[in-house]
């Protein structure tokens, strides 16, 4: 007898206090993301309230989280604007050849890193990662000094164009990208290309007809990655670029909607929140393949 | 189809050397099971044959061609692994066909190979679903059946079963041989599970430190082991040793075990033994269906001799008992019907018929 209410005690207790332990974790969680809520949307919420201003109710000492007389002046007028137009086509432009350029040297490279075995392709891996850790502000001066020397060489001006941007942006986003597909490759089991490979598939169709379609997760997160980068880089094109027209909207809204000690905070909070908005709409369409793992299956378990 | 041969293989990782100097006759049809306990060389050796390794000295030959520096593609072998290596975002028929769509067969017959192969494995109804939404066993036959659709030279087995739980892989076991007593392609099969070489081989290729240990069909090696490595490999329960010394008395070769025991040789094995010099450490070898119970064995070929056990596993249609006896445990196996208890006394029987002699220093058998 004792034997048996031994046994039924131990269990019950366990399986008691280890719901509990879960219960607080829940609760503990919910009170930190609420947080952390309140923390990252407190500046978009912010310059939300702030765009639906006119100028003088901005500078008046009214409470700055209530709107008294709403305007979508700051949007029709920004819209309207065809410098706003052009540094979002710019923007855009850029963003899509990064990516795209991006995608193109960081596949492949990552693939020949992760599964070709040939000499020095770890030293060069990790190669790969340290260029990345080499911050863009010591990088703008010698990249700014090799586009003088190459316009000297060949008389092709480099500087004060938008698409120069498509060529600085990769020395960012490949080693980065590169480094997480490295990593997302590594998961996939090696059997899975030795399978293909047996089957007579190519090294090029092995990344192409099976690599990609199973890492699609990773290569998104690299993507998602490559875009927001492109999308929000501000050194480089304020070093690079001068003229309005081949601005893209982070340094285009500073250059443009500051005159001199004059602030235009209602544009500049309206441009703000319209340039974040592709990042969050791709964000918002891309993560569900982000988070599900498309390995499933493919080995045991 | 084709025959594969190896010669003199060797493959060495920087100073190791994982496979010593392989040579091995496989003919058409043929279906050979290597087995070997891991890091015997047995999955490196099927590597190589599929291109996947290099080979570091030696020839392999697919159907009389040198394949050496040929690509995995290019040398029309297919290959099952261990864990299946389905291509998870392909459905069933997609991850048959996929060999076939590299090489531009006509749609036509991708499907026809497919629907046969499939209707082979019994799969045919899980033809358009996603690796995951399958089961372990039926994953296994979607890659015997990417294997088949190909219609290869060779087929590689590497260690297929042995993700599948006990019930499921007697039951794949007997399905692949029956998909090679339909296809007959030349067959290599990578084991560490001697049940399995035992059951599917033609011949079997036992294995250890690289080297192969002995190469004949399953019965061969059970009962004409060339090593205590294969005899004590091959066979469940293993095989018994005991060490023992020859000695005469009275003209009689006999096999001495302990002080208190000794057997007479058999007069059929007595030329091939009497001229092991009598000093000679040895082994004998016993099968536990060689050591039984003296009970329902009482014919003039068994030795009677007692012992008490202290374990007894009842089996169903035979009990395994073991044994202490001259310092060593041994196992016998007993009629199921004799009452045999643990700490009790209890008659058994050798079976000499069937010994084996062993050296004990170079492990050779005599």
């Amino acid at each position: 007898m004792t034997t048996v209410t031994l046994d039924k005690a131990g269990p019950s207790r366990k399986v008691r206090s280890m719901s509990r332990d879960r219960k607080w974790a829940m609760r503990w969680s919910y009170v930190f993301l609420t947080l952390f809520a309140i923390f990252f949307l407190f500046p978009p919420i912010y310059m939300f309230i702030t765009s639906l201003k006119t100028s003088s109710e901005i500078s008046a000492a009214t409470n700055p989280w209530w709107v008294y007389n709403p305007t979508l002046s700051n949007y029709v007028e920004l819209l309207t604007s065809n410098q706003f137009l052009t540094f979002f086509k710019n923007s855009a432009l850029v963003s899509i050849f990064v990516v795209t350029l991006t995608m193109l040297i960081s596949i492949p490279a990552a693939f020949a890193l992760a599964r070709m075995r040939f000499w020095g392709s770890t030293t060069l891996a990790t190669g790969v990662f340290l260029t990345y850790l080499i911050p863009d502000t010591l990088l703008f001066i010698p990249l700014f000094k090799m586009f003088a020397t190459f316009a000297q060489w060949t008389g092709i001006e480099l500087i004060n164009h938008w698409w120069v941007l498509i060529f600085v942006y990769p020395t960012l986003t490949v080693p980065f990208c590169t480094w997480i597909m490295i990593g997302y490759f590594a998961s996939i089991p090696k059997e899975l290309d030795e399978a293909a490979i047996v089957d007579g598939a190519s090294w090029l169709q092995t990344l192409l007809r099976i690599f990609v379609p199973v890492a699609l997760p990773g290569i998104i997160a690299a993507t998602i990655f490559a875009f927001t980068v492109s999308w929000a880089q501000f050194l480089y094109p304020l070093a690079f670029t001068s003229s309005v027209d081949q601005q893209v909207l982070p340094t285009g809204i500073i250059t443009t909607l500051i005159k001199g000690d004059v602030f235009n905070w209602g544009q500049i909070m309206t441009g703000a929140l319209l340039g974040a908005a592709p990042p969050l709409i791709i964000y918002a369409f891309l993560m569900d393949y982000y988070i599900s793992g498309l390995t499933a299956g493919a080995t045991k378990g | 189809m084709a025959e594969v041969t190896l010669r003199k293989v060797v493959k060495r990782y920087d100073e190791v050397e994982a496979v010593r100097g392989i040579d091995l006759d496989i003919p058409d049809h043929e279906f050979v099971v290597l087995v070997g306990p891991s890091g015997c060389g047995k999955s490196t050796t099927l590597r190589m044959i599929a291109g996947l390794e290099d080979i570091s000295d030696g020839e392999i030959m697919i159907g009389g061609d040198v394949v050496n520096d040929v690509p995995p593609k290019d040398r029309d072998i297919a290959m099952v692994f261990q864990n299946y290596a389905l291509y998870p975002h392909m459905t069933v028929a997609e991850n048959m066909s996929f060999g076939l769509r590299l090489k531009h067969y006509p749609k036509a017959e991708i499907k026809q190979r497919v629907t046969e192969a499939a209707r082979m494995l019994d799969i045919t109804d899980l033809i358009d679903r996603k690796p995951k939404q399958l089961s372990g066993g039926q994953r296994q036959r979607v890659a015997m059946g990417r294997a088949i659709v190909r219609n290869p030279k060779v087929f590689l087995f590497d260690e297929p079963l042995s993700n599948l739980d006990a019930k499921l892989r007697v039951q794949m076991r007997i399905e692949i041989k029956k998909v090679h007593q339909k296809v007959r392609t030349t067959t290599v099969y990578v084991t560490h599970d001697q049940v399995e070489a035992m059951t599917l081989a033609d011949r079997v290729v036992v294995m250890n430190h690289g080297r192969i240990e002995q190469i004949g069909p399953p019965n061969e090696l059970y009962h004409r082991p060339a090593t205590k490595f294969v005899a004590g490999f091959i066979g469940s329960p293993a095989m018994n040793f005991i060490p023992c010394q020859l000695e005469e008395s009275g003209g009689l070769l006999q096999v001495r075990v302990s002080e208190a025991a000794a057997f007479p040789i058999p007069a059929e094995r007595v030329a091939r033994y009497r001229g092991i010099p009598r000093d000679t450490k040895l082994l004998l070898g016993l099968r536990p269906e060689h050591l039984v119970d003296a009970q329902s064995n009482q014919s003039a070929a068994f030795q009677p001799f007692d012992a008490t056990p202290d374990v007894i596993e009842p089996m169903g249609m035979e009990t395994f008992v073991y044994f202490p006896l001259a310092g060593v445990q041994l196992c016998g196996r007993i009629n199921p019907g004799i009452e045999a208890q643990a700490g009790a006394p209890l008659r058994l029987a050798v079976d000499l018929n069937h010994m084996h002699l062993l050296n004990e220093a170079t492990g050779a058998v005599l």
